[in-house]
């Protein structure tokens, strides 16, 4: 379908018929063959024994394109990372498209082919689909809705309720990569910064981790809203407060620059490859070690602990620079820049 | 880009050293200190690096009129909502504006009620939407001080010289100095110093300060923004309390010269001319406002689109007004934390990423 260079997505590739049959097989069936896919049933039918997770995510970003990944390989790992933070081994995965008319058929073809790539990393199969196609306006570029079944191993007992005084607390690496990645690409603001979104599923640094420590108690993904929104919602869950060390918080020095400029905090933004995992203080050093063997990991680093709930209600402390703690807060709204 | 610059100044051993040296210094005192901040961005500094918890007990650090959205009146807000109302015109502004309430809707309300409402992340981003947009009205909502008047003023003289007529800009920008000047006359106002803002004297220079120091004798200095600026202008301004000096001081000396910036204070003076301007909490000031010259008065939102008003009032119950000039802290209003919300704010003082109440409420309740 590639052989002319300027073709587009047209209504008539969602019909169902003779377009959307070739557009199916020529870029769908080629990129993400698997032996259940392949069988093009209604659905795909396959055998699991054990305890499943089972999760959905919807993929919107813009631009579609960005450095580090693209649409393909972010609504890929978010499904993968939201199975692989209940301990489960992510298996298979389902993907809807809703694709805006005129879209390149190049363009297409790249994100699934990086939906083939990363599937393939993350050991994982897709195995049904579907494609709309609807009318120019009506979406921006494509959306990509993925839904995942996990197979979670005996012994396995992770929730963000499961936090418990004393824990320790690790983030796997450099923090806000993705948020400032995608915000310094938005228009109106294409900095010059070698800036890359984190986006990578996380499903082996995560089987490393329960490796070293099966007892993990907290595993969760900081996507939106950030290391911040993430805190909040354990000490929330768990009824328990956190307190982190700021100093010790890992970000690159270009994500710094960039949230300088535009008067954000690092803490705030997305994250698309990276966990904070809750484990008790006596296993903290055993997954920090097998997490920095990790290619995802390489970074880790423990920047606080879980204390007992002093106050009314669970709150996030963080212990600045100066010694004194002030509020992490839950971030409101969208992140806008500063004025002035 | 890397900016080590950034890591020096927040490290730990360093600004440990300056606390305990700020430490000392305040041993000194004969009575505790009221330090006054005058630039949003020095709030939000304070709360988000615990510096008032940090400090001395003798030290007291409050906040003054130094967030553009905050001093905004109601006026001007209602104005530029009328005025996106309007029929084939596209509204823009920066951000925060968006979910400031006016007195009968936000602008954030007035999109879901179909106006044309645009965030722009520079004045020139709406400069653009107007030349992309030639059968709309594209107008932008001009706020700030000193550090934001100059790029507004660029982007007017390039409509007017590239004729692109449908740019128009409401412009309720505000200068500081007046303001200052209004607040020292304050009766009540306790401040026994002035932790002034960097970026803005970048532009106006430091004897913008010289009516504070000689008339009111109130030690000025002006300050960067990271904790270690900060700690180190909070020493020289004790230094100057306790001797019972009242000089202008330059802490911030890698971001400010002496001279300002007179190119951008010539581009501020080339469009605008000083007017009085309504500023929340301290009410009118003379001379204390930017309105377009009449050169560019075909750019002019004010001009081509008088709306009324009258019904403007500030939100009741709400002490953003006194918390604006200091008098009041938000832990003092009723409704701070209950009625009034980041996610539900009542004022402006809730809303802005430089609001006081946003940063007592982000990082210090």
């Amino acid at each position: 379908m590639s052989k002319q260079p300027d073709s587009r997505i047209l209504l008539a590739h969602g019909s169902g018929g003779r377009l959307t049959h070739e557009l199916i097989e020529q870029v769908f069936g080629k990129t993400l063959a698997n032996p259940i896919l392949d069988r093009m049933d209604d659905a795909a039918t396959f055998d699991i024994e054990g305890r499943l997770a089972f999760t959905t995510d919807s993929h919107v970003v813009s631009p579609i394109f960005f450095p580090g990944g693209d649409i393909g390989r972010l609504s890929l790992t978010g499904t993968v990372n939201d199975l692989a933070m209940m301990g489960a081994k992510p298996l298979y995965i389902s993907a809807g498209f809703i694709i805006e008319e005129g879209l390149p058929v190049a363009d297409l073809e790249t994100i699934v082919a990086s939906m083939g790539d990363t599937a393939h990393e993350a050991g994982v199969q897709v195995v049904a689909g579907d494609t709309k196609v609807v009318e120019r306006g009506a979406a921006d570029g494509i959306f990509i809705t993925t839904s995942g079944i996990g197979l979670i191993p005996p012994g396995v007992q992770i929730s963000a309720t499961g936090a418990m005084p004393g824990d320790a607390i690790i983030v796997s690496g450099a923090i806000g990569d993705h948020g400032a990645t995608i915000l310094s690409k938005r228009e109106g603001m294409d900095f010059d910064v070698e800036l890359q979104s984190d986006c990578a599923p996380l499903g082996g640094l995560v089987a490393d981790m329960l490796a070293a420590a099966p007892g993990i108690h907290v595993l969760r993904d900081p996507t939106r809203g950030g290391v911040a929104a993430t805190l909040n919602e354990i000490a929330a869950s768990s009824e328990v407060d956190i307190e982190i060390e700021e100093e010790r918080i890992p970000y690159r020095a270009e994500v710094r620059a960039v949230c300088e400029l535009l008067g954000l905090d690092p803490m705030v933004l997305a994250n698309e490859g990276k966990l904070v995992a809750f484990v008790a203080a006596e296993d903290a050093g055993q997954v920090l070690e097998a997490m920095k063997k990790n290619r995802y990991g390489s970074l880790a680093t423990k920047i606080g602990r879980v204390r007992k709930i002093e106050s009314s209600r669970p709150r996030v402390y963080a212990r600045t620079v100066l010694g004194s703690r002030r509020i992490l807060s839950m971030p409101t709204g969208e992140q806008l820049p500063r004025i002035c | 880009m890397p900016l080590p610059f950034l890591d020096d100044f927040r490290q730990g051993q360093h600004v440990r050293a300056l606390l305990e040296q700020l430490a000392e210094h305040a041993a000194t005192l004969e009575r505790p200190a009221r330090i006054m901040e005058v630039c949003g961005t020095h709030t939000m500094a304070i709360s988000r690096h615990g510096i008032r918890q940090a400090i001395p007990e003798s030290l007291a650090l409050i906040s003054g009129p130094g967030c553009p959205v905050c001093v905004t009146a109601n006026a001007d807000i209602d104005a530029f909502i009328e005025i996106a109302l309007l029929p084939n015109v596209i509204a823009t502004t920066f951000g925060d504006m968006l979910r400031v309430p006016g007195t009968r809707m936000g602008l954030a309300q007035a999109r879901g009620q179909g106006a044309r409402v645009q965030i722009v992340y520079s004045t020139l981003d709406a400069l653009k939407l107007a030349r992309e947009n030639p059968d709309a009205t594209v107008i932008f909502f001009g706020i700030g001080f000193e550090t934001t008047a100059p790029t507004v003023a660029a982007a007017l003289v390039e409509a007017h010289e590239s004729n692109i007529d449908n740019f128009m800009v409401l412009s309720a920008h505000k200068v500081v100095p007046p303001a200052l000047a209004a607040l020292c006359a304050t009766p009540g106002l306790a401040v026994d110093a002035f932790l002034c803002p960097g970026h803005v004297t970048a532009i106006i220079g430091p004897e913008a300060y010289r009516q504070v120091v000689d008339d009111f004798g109130i030690p000025c200095v002006i300050a960067g923004f990271e904790p270690a600026d900060i700690l180190q202008s909070l020493t020289m301004l004790i230094d100057q309390i306790a001797a019972g000096r009242s000089e202008v001081e330059l802490q911030y000396s890698r971001g400010v010269r002496p001279e300002g910036n007179p190119t951008a204070m010539a581009m501020i003076d080339r469009v605008f001319e000083p007017c009085d301007a309504e500023w929340r909490g301290l009410g009118v000031i003379p001379g204390s406002g930017l309105a377009i010259r009449e050169e560019f008065a075909a750019h002019d939102a004010a001009r081509r689109f008088p709306v009324d008003v009258s019904y403007s009032r500030e939100p009741a119950g709400c002490l953003c007004g006194a918390i604006l000039t200091g008098i009041k802290s938000p832990r003092d209003c009723p409704l701070f934390s209950r009625g009034c919300t980041p996610d539900h704010p009542i004022g402006p003082c809730m809303v802005s990423s430089e609001g006081t109440c946003a940063a007592y409420f982000q990082y210090e309740i």
